[in-house]
């Protein structure tokens, strides 16, 4: 069941602050991740304290980064139901968890982060290792 | 009044490893992966558990396998008796 709408507001609140679209249905999911172009991050945000706590502000981080996605997408697992669902089948390959951070570049996905690669490590860890990714996969005009 | 929701411990009481995914290996050559809640005097609680099948390659390649895809869930929870814990390492430890 989800949680209550409003203890989780704050949590997409500061995704919107950070330049991400929200997609909250299976329409706005095919939107943005159909026919994809350009790159992509697309964040499975989460309640988890204890790894989407540290996620979130890394990835404000890493998005001050010189080098970065052109769009920013988000779905909130165990809130969104149908969107977050709709958006693993684009990740077909890996297992859901949440959260987790999809990179994609013309609709194929090119770095996948997942729960455990974020549990534990502070913030600027999880900016540091984006970052890298961001030059690596995104470090080219698009 | 501000909501400092990020990085706020919610779970400053339990285990150091409490909502970390681990591998553990058991001393039966078992290999579980999954979500580390608590250890009580049942054993290690762990949630969405990942269960290495022999049958199905090596134990590192199933390990690798989850550190690159993520883990298939088995299992929703599972207890393993402390005494048959061999070794537990946290999955994001693991280099491929």
């Amino acid at each position: 069941m989800p949680y209550n709408s409003a203890l989780v507001a704050p949590m997409r609140e500061e995704m919107v602050r950070m330049g991400a679209q929200e997609l909250t249905t299976v329409p706005q999911v095919d939107a943005a991740l159909g026919d994809q172009k350009g790159s992509m991050l697309v964040f499975v945000n989460s309640v988890c304290g204890c790894a989407a706590g540290n996620a979130r502000p890394a990835l404000r981080l890493a998005l001050q980064h010189s080098v970065k996605p052109q769009q920013v997408v988000t779905v909130f697992a165990g809130q969104d139901l149908d969107a977050t669902s709709r958006a693993r089948q684009y990740f077909a390959d890996y297992q859901p968890s949440s959260p987790s951070i999809a990179l994609l570049r013309d609709g194929e996905i090119v770095h996948f982060v997942h729960r455990h690669m974020i549990e534990g490590r502070s913030p600027q860890l999880i900016a540091g290792e984006l970052t890298k990714a961001f030059e690596k996969y995104y470090g080219v005009a698009v | 009044m501000s909501h400092r929701l990020s990085g706020r411990p919610l779970h400053q009481d339990r285990h150091e490893l409490h909502g970390i995914t681990v591998v553990l290996d058991t001393r039966s050559a078992g290999t579980y992966v999954g979500r580390f809640d608590s250890q009580d005097e049942r054993g290690v609680h762990l949630f969405d558990v990942g269960v290495f099948d022999p049958a199905q390659g090596t134990r590192d390649e199933y390990v690798r396998r989850s550190v690159k895809f993520g883990i298939r869930v088995d299992r929703p929870g599972l207890t393993i008796e402390s005494a048959e814990v061999a070794r537990i390492t946290p999955l994001g430890e693991i280099e491929l």
